[in-house]
């Protein structure tokens, strides 16, 4: 069961590393090293997502690209 | 030996350097820009010998930067590379200064003055931000038609800096240009970005440009080198393209991305930034 965090869009689903995507309500497998505050992308949707927290799997909306952003 | 790194996310990069950095036995200790909280005015001590900076964000990445070479600490890349790197107008006047191949570049203030510089160039030509990344807003413009029309839109954009108006020669490039890595004295891998239908004139791979194995020749090198020399010694990517008269420098990166050139060049770009890290932490 998804479990809806409210306005910042977290999504959990399980123990089991899985995570919803908060866009397209797919189901995300988080690699065993997957660290909190890591970027990925949804393979169904392709929306940029934040992870915030592995244990339990939150995702959220990944931070909106800044203009100053760059390399 | 303490080691730091600078982030804004956990971007692919960023966790390739965090794997480098836990094979070569060493601790990365973390400061996350958006965490951060700088004492300005007290008087703080030296926490780190050696802080490779990766934030994505140009404006803190320069507070962070100013502060902790402040501190003494040794920035990867340092203050002032970040702030020629970060603007084009600095780059373009270094590497010109430096004799370093770059295309002519021209900077207006105000569309007239843009217009004027049009003539100059001739069409098509490449207008920029002065400040950006990723392609966001290079343009190419085929005609006075289109600058017009570019720089109408600029004009009602509410960043002051969207209103210096960049203008560079337009290259007539082989579909491709090139993106080289060098880390301290080397250029450690290069790749061809290549543009698609998808990315169209633009090559970034950010952006649907694919990447290929492009060698590192002589000439490559050289002018690598000699291109990273208006900044102080770090981690750089520098974009080239292939003109008729050889390779010409249009940027230079201080927070180079590499994710997408590690599997056409083979080569381990963030065990080798991480070595370099290493090495000036132990000097």
């Amino acid at each position: 069961m998804s479990d809806a965090q409210g306005p910042s869009q977290v999504r959990r689903i399980d123990g089991m590393g899985n995570a919803e995507c908060p866009e397209c309500a797919g189901i995300l497998s988080l690699a065993p090293n997957t660290e909190a505050g890591e970027i990925m992308s949804c393979p169904d949707c392709g929306a940029r997502l934040e992870v915030r927290s592995v244990n339990p799997p939150q995702l959220a909306a990944a931070p909106k690209v800044e203009e100053d952003w760059g390399e | 030996m303490r080691i730091g790194i600078c982030y804004t996310l956990i971007s692919a990069e960023n966790k390739m350097l965090f794997d480098a950095a836990k094979k070569g036995g060493v601790g990365l200790q973390r400061v996350v820009d958006s965490e951060s909280l700088l004492p300005i005015t007290q008087k703080e001590s030296k926490e780190l010998d050696v802080l490779l900076q990766r934030s994505v964000s140009f404006s803190r990445s320069l507070c962070l930067t100013y502060y902790f070479e402040r501190l003494g600490t040794d920035v990867i890349n340092s203050y002032k590379a970040a702030k020629v790197c970060g603007d084009k107008m600095l780059s373009s006047f270094e590497l010109g200064a430096s004799g370093v191949p770059t295309p002519k570049t021209f900077v207006a203030f105000t569309p007239e003055s843009a217009r004027l510089a049009g003539k100059r160039l001739g069409f098509p030509l490449v207008m920029k931000p002065v400040m950006g990344s990723w392609a966001r807003m290079v343009h190419k413009i085929n005609d006075e038609d289109a600058l017009d029309a570019a720089l109408e839109s600029r004009e009602e954009m509410g960043n002051p800096w969207q209103k210096i108006y960049y203008l560079q020669e337009h290259i007539d490039k082989p579909g491709r240009d090139i993106r080289a890595f060098v880390v301290g004295e080397e250029v450690v891998a290069a790749i061809y970005r290549n543009s698609t239908e998808k990315s169209g004139w633009i090559t970034n791979t950010g952006r649907g440009g694919t990447a290929s194995k492009c060698e590192v020749t002589p000439e490559l090198r050289e002018i690598c080198l000699k291109a990273v020399k208006i900044v102080d010694e770090g981690i750089y990517g520098v974009d080239l393209m292939e003109s008729g008269n050889g390779l010409v420098v249009h940027e230079i990166n201080h927070t180079t991305e590499f994710r997408n050139s590690i599997a056409p060049t083979g080569v381990d770009i963030a065990g080798k930034m991480i070595g370099y890290v290493i090495a000036r932490a132990k000097k």
